[in-house]
């Protein structure tokens, strides 16, 4: 019974998704193509026939309506076409090149942002209200509230420039080129989980559950560990639907100071050259992985919360 | 109201003054918000934060008046010069010789201004939505929540880059863009909040008065969520500074001569090995600010609804 119902509810929200992509594909594609200038506009001015041939040759003659309509049937067969900036690669080449370099450092990122946050909020939960709870919790403010490009820059001079333990930058897969762009992803996401972890595990701590659990004279790390951890991490679970997306697409700002040759920088350059199918092709990649992950949070949700029971109608 | 006040007045002139003094004058006053506000006080986090922001807002608005310099002055005698007293350039200067301190009290008009003025219209655009939701109901609040869904699945990110790089670097935009980006959290629980707010009985009596639709939104609903909006614009005030911030230090946000944190904290990380200190004050400046706001805003959200603490 259970089983269905989770199934149906899979399926009714894998058609959700379709509007809200189409959504973000119309107003990406429209908004980009309403800037002034095209991928064509260089400092070297085309003479006229070569300009004919080239917006020919990407269609982008023809109506604009009619080119929106040739891009969504084009995309549904998971083709993103060439990118205008740089000759010779298709977008997908691209997003194939840049993808695997960004889900390295976003996935390990996300990683050790789970472990950590949801370690550093049991304890905090544990001694509510003392001083270890206080300085934990006022460290992890200070996590979110520092912004990423300053901390990137702080752990260079740190880390790179004085102490030179670290490369400073630049990209080759070796873990030592790894750890600084990790940890400045990592340190918001780990302030952020360990405040819900704290939280919810407060809340869950006062529950009759828990109560019963100890009363029975369990010990108080397997009361944790089987009885209050699971319902305690579901906030986590949701929050990491959209960061984890937000992580493995590549962040433009760690990506920029570490010269790391990931996605999100590919967007910003494409969006200033005005290369709208490397524009669209990332979005509409970011669109998806964004979906799609929101989509796996919703079924771990499911099966994390007992409370949830999806046969039931809504 | 006098007979109901007078039994209260002589226990609470002991303990407080001032809650008797605020219980004479109206009683029904003193339980949400003073209460609230004595939640507040007691919260020090919230307090200290607010003292320094208080003094920060007083340096950001007086200093650059009262200050040798000028924010866009050039002293050749000194560029690129650490922090020191001699010189008068107690934060040092940047590589063409502006004093740093000038340039990040300057920049902070600029990041605090766009933290006002981008708050203010996502709580234009999130109230309004969602009170005209909630109060409605039915298919009107079924197709609105329905594209705040959509739009809230959207990168938003994405598309603050693609405006700015799209109609330029103009100011007016960054508040536009960055305020029309956070609308959708406060358009959710002002709707929560109305749905609860529409049955109860002086809306009814209201009803039953024969006021219209549009006046118990504006007399009735909305002033009657203030408190959960309060919270929530502390909230979205630091959030919002952060964006443009993010944006100024892509390049993408306010430019030259102006200023921001942001774009302050860029430069100095161009040239942080020879001159740390153009980096480590702005950052510093930014941080606290960010910091205390969100101190402000977990002490009010605590103070005025000491149930939800996240």
């Amino acid at each position: 019974m259970r089983q269905e119902g989770l199934l149906r509810h899979a399926a009714v929200r894998l058609l959700g998704l379709i509007p809200t992509l189409l959504v973000l594909i119309t107003i990406a594609f429209f908004l980009i193509r309403m800037a002034p200038g095209g991928p064509f506009d260089g400092e070297k001015v085309l003479p006229p026939e070569i300009r004919a041939n080239l917006d020919a040759n990407y269609h982008l003659d023809e109506p604009l309506l009619q080119q929106y309509f040739r891009y969504l049937g084009q995309i549904i067969t998971g083709d993103f076409g060439p990118s205008f900036q740089y000759k010779d690669w298709t977008v997908n080449e691209l997003i194939a090149q840049g993808f695997p370099v960004s889900a390295t450092v976003g996935g390990l990122a996300m990683l050790l942002a789970f472990v950590l946050g949801t370690l550093i909020g049991t304890v905090a939960a544990l001694r509510q209200n003392t001083a270890v709870d206080y300085s934990v919790m006022g460290v992890a403010m200070l996590g979110i509230s520092i912004p990423n490009f300053v901390v990137a820059p702080l752990l260079i001079l740190g880390l790179a420039v004085y102490a030179g333990w670290l490369p400073a930058g630049g990209w080759d897969w070796s873990w030592q080129r790894m750890i600084l762009p990790v940890i400045t992803l990592a340190l918001p996401a780990i302030a952020y989980i360990a405040r819900l972890t704290r939280g919810s595990m407060i809340e869950v701590l006062h529950s009759n559950y828990i109560r019963t659990a100890r009363a029975k004279g369990l010990p108080e790390s397997l009361v944790i560990r089987r009885h209050a951890f699971k319902p305690a991490i579901l906030p986590v679970i949701s929050y990491m639907g959209p960061a984890t997306a937000a992580l493995i697409t590549g962040s433009v700002v760690v990506e920029r100071i570490y010269s790391i040759p990931g996605l999100g920088s590919y967007f910003v350059q494409g969006a200033l050259n005005r290369d709208y199918t490397l524009v669209m092709g990332v979005v509409v990649f970011y669109g998806v992985v964004i979906v799609v992950l929101n989509f796996i949070v919703d079924l771990l949700y499911a099966w994390l919360n007992p409370r949830i029971r999806y046969s039931e109608a809504p | 109201m006098n007979i109901e006040a007078k039994p209260r007045s002589p226990e609470l002139s002991v303990e407080d003054p001032f809650a008797a003094a605020f219980a004479e004058e109206d009683v029904r006053g003193r339980s949400l918000w003073v209460d609230a506000w004595h939640r507040l006080l007691k919260n020090r986090a919230a307090v200290v934060s607010g003292v320094i922001m208080a003094i920060m807002l007083l340096m950001v608005v007086v200093g650059p008046m009262v200050l040798p310099w000028e924010g866009d002055f050039t002293d050749w005698d000194n560029t690129s010069s650490p922090p020191s007293l001699e010189t008068k350039h107690w934060f040092g200067t940047d590589a063409v010789g502006r004093d740093i301190l000038v340039r990040t009290l300057e920049g902070g008009r600029i990041s605090l201004l766009v933290g006002l003025v981008a708050t203010l219209v996502s709580l234009v655009i999130g109230v309004t939505y969602g009170a005209i939701a909630g109060y409605y109901g039915g298919m009107t609040d079924r197709v609105m929540m329905r594209v705040v869904d959509i739009v809230y699945a959207l990168p938003f990110m994405f598309f603050v880059i693609l405006l700015m790089v799209v109609f330029g670097r103009n100011i007016v935009l960054i508040f536009v863009a960055i305020g029309a980006v956070n609308w959708l959290d406060m358009a959710r629980i002002v709707r929560g909040q109305t749905l609860s707010l529409k049955n109860t009985e002086f809306i009814e009596a209201a009803r039953a008065c024969g006021v219209d639709h549009h006046s118990i939104i504006r007399r009735h609903i909305v002033p009657n969520l203030l408190g959960v909006v309060m919270v929530y614009v502390t909230l979205t005030i630091p959030q919002v500074i952060l964006v443009e911030s993010f944006l100024s230090f892509l390049g993408l946000g306010v430019q030259e001569p102006m200023s921001s944190w942001g774009a302050l904290v860029n430069d100095g990380a161009q040239d942080m090995e020879s001159a740390p200190w153009t980096l480590v004050f702005p950052a510093a400046f930014l941080t606290v600010t960010l910091y205390c706001f969100n101190y402000i805003g977990d002490g009010m959200r605590d103070a005025l609804d000491p149930k939800d603490h996240l």
